[in-house]
């Protein structure tokens, strides 16, 4: 049972979660294919201020961020206030920490409204992997910029002749780390094996991300969380029906020869989505008759050496979890539910069983004892990005709200934790509170 | 979807053609803006014996600044004429309407309106000639309706014993441009179990200080249902189906109250709404059930399974909620329910029973709430609008013919909009029409089918 303490660790103002808005997340290059972050992002946030009754009003800040961006979104957030029905005198900003940015902005936002600095606060994110940002080929992008500079008509013409066929072929960004060459599933790969995780436990892991999503939309769970956008009222990775023998089915699609165990089934798809968190003070909440669903007890980053490595690229947040522990006087157990991001089946499995490793836990984290197990039944329990899909951005702030509310009807003082790791080797746990 | 025939006629080529044609000229309606006079025009006002509410009417017309006459002018038009036959004892009496109405139908201004008033032939005991009198007044009005060119409308209102000091606001109604789509319609005033009905400190936003529930507010009829309250004060909790969220959002946005995404028939849907509206918005006074579904299929084809969920959505979910929304505490005492019948229920329509059973049964819960003394003494008013053909999505897609058709087969010769539905829920939700309790009023521009 989660020690009563009920002051945050990072002062005694601290930022409640109000609820918040998500539109349900679709398979890349479907039924989001022609609308943009800055879309889909403006529809999140103005389903969330009719949700709040918050059309014309201006909140503290709004922050929020996306993967894949397209250089004309370097306003991105600002641009999708402008478009929303808040007051356009909203300050906004972009965050980018890969898949970790919606929890991100929610630690950001919740330290300023702690630190009195804003009471009340919009966080999360929006990712389309259809709406990609096409690049021009790097040496015709240079070639260019020098015809541009050039000052005489014959020197311009000088530089264009250096443009070569090959130059013409776009740069499509790439899913792999730039350092590594790798993709992230192939690091996954590589984790998995280490940490022998058998496929059956990562269909399983899939099969009830699916079912606990289904039940959940069943019972209207997402009623009050989630407004519907253009045609979708449900997420469409969704399976109901999906079991592990079904997923038992699948070829694997990273890894190489019989280690492989990582397939599309336990893999999170590409995906296009958003969401948004609205954060508060108690006394901005009771001004607008809002009702705190959690509290913002606090959060801690990490980051990892995989390029070397040193550590698999998707470990990071098994490194933060003990600092954090340490600052909220918690133990592992402690918690009345666990939110682990599915990136991959694979990347939970692997987290929990480095957590219950005592070498792993002496050697790397410098723990006396391993921080041990979880009670599985409180994991992911009404599904996570398995079934609902990952748009990278929106994952963050998907997880929190639906904590929030998860922790509201568990009762004041219950607690959970989230752990979210993020491209380039980085990860974010953090906690929150039931309000 | 829209009227383009009615454009057309009204056009400057096209009123030629239509006159030259002899095809008939549906009339651009006169329509409410806010802040706009009740009238244009003076109006002719008179009646039987003493007459009291015409001089009320005389008196309420005259602090708008709008010029009453006793006869009609010798040249020019009128905006309206009302003649008060409540003092009427026998039919001889009728000869005071003929004589003030008559004269004044051929000055009648484009929209004009004919206001009838009398006593409630169901107050008249077993006197036959009282009885006689007071009801031949809703033949005559009937008729009128049918006679009046260039969107004028004719209306009859009813007082009934004490309720005289409550009329003010259904006069008004009448009157203005509120009403384009109300026609050929009898309205009772009565009295309230306690003092009468309160005048709005702003008349330009009767509504101010209200919260309001409209369900079915993403779109068609109820989004216009929660643009006319905000405009008119409200603060609205607009309510649809979470499928329905992406348009509700923008409503409530544009309105400014907020939005309450809610199936309404779960069980506890009229709670969830009490509670949202007491908490978020601090009370709750108006409540209008306007959600609805069809699925029409002749009776003959019809399962159990269609049957069931148009009066779950349309009438069972309504009665669940209304428990709730009735209990003490819940609706505000003085507050007002709303509720969306429709012709369809009054007069049938085929492969419509499902809806028709669901709309006029609502029609029988409004009445049967209109008797309960409990809700009398608590101020609060039940009533039922019950649209004819409206300009909607839903009747954009109806089969051409099939639309015209009903689009001419009224008084007006055109359809209503969803903002003439709208108003008449707003004037139903006003405190002062506190008087006005277990009625229905079709919007349906005298339309030929139904009495």
């Amino acid at each position: 049972m989660a020690p009563s303490a009920s002051a945050s660790t990072l002062g005694p103002r601290r930022a409640a979660i109000l609820g918040g808005n998500r539109i349900p997340f679709a398979r890349s290059n479907g039924a989001y294919v022609r609308a943009s972050n800055q879309d889909m992002l403006t529809a999140t946030i103005d389903g969330l201020v009719a949700r709040f009754g918050l059309a014309g009003e201006r909140v503290g800040e709004v922050a929020a961020g996306a993967v894949l961006k397209h250089s004309r979104d370097f306003n991105l957030t600002r641009e999708a206030v402008l478009g929303s029905a808040l007051d356009p005198t909203t300050p906004a900003y972009d965050v980018q920490q890969a898949c970790g940015t919606g929890l991100e902005t929610t630690v950001l936002v919740a330290n300023k409204i702690a630190l009195g600095q804003i009471d009340s606060a919009l966080a999360g994110g929006s990712d389309t992997a259809s709406d990609v940002p096409i690049a021009l080929n790097e040496d015709l992008r240079k070639t260019l910029i020098r015809a541009n500079n050039a000052k005489t008509t014959g020197a311009k013409i000088r530089a264009l002749a250096g443009v070569r066929p090959t130059h013409l072929a776009p740069e499509v960004p790439r899913n792999v780390e730039p350092r590594t060459g790798l993709s992230m599933g192939e690091h996954m790969a590589i984790t998995a094996k280490e940490w022998g995780v058998s496929r059956e436990a990562q269909d399983e892991l899939a099969a009830f991300s699916h079912q606990h999503l289904a039940a959940a939309y069943d019972r209207g769970f997402f009623d009050d969380l989630m407004t519907p956008y253009l045609g979708l009222t449900r997420d469409n990775n969704l399976r109901a029906d999906s079991t592990a023998s079904k997923l038992a089915m699948l070829a694997p699609v990273f890894g190489r020869g019989e280690g492989a165990t990582m397939t599309a089934g336990n893999s999170t798809p590409l995906t296009d989505g958003a969401s948004m968190v609205l954060l508060g003070t108690d006394e901005w909440a009771a001004a607008h008759q809002l009702t705190p669903l959690a509290y913002f007890v606090d959060g801690q980053a990490a980051a990892v050496d995989y390029v070397h490595g040193a550590e698999g690229l998707l470990m990071a947040p098994a490194y933060a979890l003990p600092v954090l522990l340490g600052r909220v006087g918690m133990s592992l157990q402690d918690f009345d539910y666990y939110e682990i991001h599915e990136a991959f089946a694979s990347t939970v499995l692997s987290t929990l069983k480095a957590w219950e490793d005592p070498d792993f836990c002496k050697g790397r984290l410098g723990l006396d004892s391993p921080l041990g197990s979880i009670d599985r039944s409180r994991l992911n329990v009404n599904g996570s990005s398995l079934a609902a899909g990952h748009p990278f951005a929106a994952t963050g702030g998907r997880i929190v709200v639906s904590l929030a509310k998860m922790l509201h009807e568990k009762g004041q003082g219950s607690r959970g934790l989230i752990s979210i790791c993020a491209a380039g080797g980085q990860g974010l746990v953090a906690v929150l509170e039931g309000a | 979807m829209s009227d383009t025939y009615t454009q057309f006629v009204n056009s400057p080529v096209g009123k030629q053609v239509a006159s030259r044609l002899g095809i008939p000229r549906p009339a651009s309606l006169r329509r409410y803006t806010r802040g706009g006079p009740l009238l244009d025009g003076s109006v002719v006002v008179g009646g039987y014996g003493d007459a009291p509410l015409a001089k009320r009417v005389t008196a309420m017309l005259d602090a708008e600044g709008i010029s009453t006459l006793s006869e009609v002018p010798a040249s020019g038009k009128v905006a309206a004429v009302v003649a008060d036959l409540s003092a009427a004892t026998s039919p001889e009496h009728l000869e005071t309407l003929r004589a003030v109405i008559a004269p004044a139908l051929k000055l009648l201004s484009p929209s004009g309106r004919v206001l009838v008033i009398g006593a409630s032939p169901e107050q008249a005991g077993t006197d036959p000639a009282l009885g006689a009198v007071r009801r031949s007044l809703e033949g005559i009005v009937r008729s009128i309706g049918k006679e009046l060119r260039a969107g004028a409308t004719a209306n009859l209102v009813l007082v009934e014993d004490g309720g005289e000091p409550n009329v003010d606001a259904t006069v008004r109604f009448v009157l203005s441009g509120r009403s384009a789509y109300v026609d050929a319609q009898v309205v009772s005033v009565g009295p309230l179990e306690q003092g009468v009905a309160s005048e709005p400190a702003d008349p330009a936003r009767p509504l101010a200080g209200k919260v309001a529930v409209v369900t079915g507010a993403a779109r068609g009829i109820g989004a216009s249902i929660a643009d006319v309250l905000t405009r008119d004060g409200a603060t609205v909790v607009c309510v649809d189906m979470p499928a329905a969220g992406e348009a509700l959002a923008v409503v409530a946005n544009r309105n400014g109250g907020s939005a309450l995404q809610l199936d309404v028939t779960t069980p506890d849907a009229g709670l969830r709404i009490v509670e949202h509206a007491r908490t978020r918005h601090g009370g709750l006074d108006i409540v209008v059930h306007n959600a609805a579904i069809t699925r029409d299929r002749l009776l003959a084809n019809t399962d159990a399974a269609r049957w069931h969920s148009v009066l779950e959505v349309n009438l069972l979910s309504v009665l669940r909620m209304d428990e709730a929304i009735l209990a003490p505490g819940a609706l505000d005492d003085g507050g007002h329910v709303v509720v969306l019948s429709s012709m369809s229920g009054i007069a049938g329509n085929r492969g419509q029973s499902s809806y028709a059973a669901s709309k006029a049964g609502l029609i029988g819960m409004v009445e049967a709430l209109g008797r309960d003394g409990e809700l009398r003494r608590r101020g609060i008013t039940v009533n039922a609008v019950a649209p004819g053909f409206i300009e909607t999505e839903m009747t954009g897609r109806m089969p051409f013919a099939t639309r015209e058709m009903g689009r001419r087969i009224n008084s007006l010769a055109q359809g209503g909009l969803p903002v003439d539905v709208a108003e008449t829920v707003e004037w139903f939700s006003q405190d002062a029409n506190a008087g006005v309790t277990g009625q229905v009023v079709r919007v349906c521009g005298q339309s030929m089918l139904g009495a």
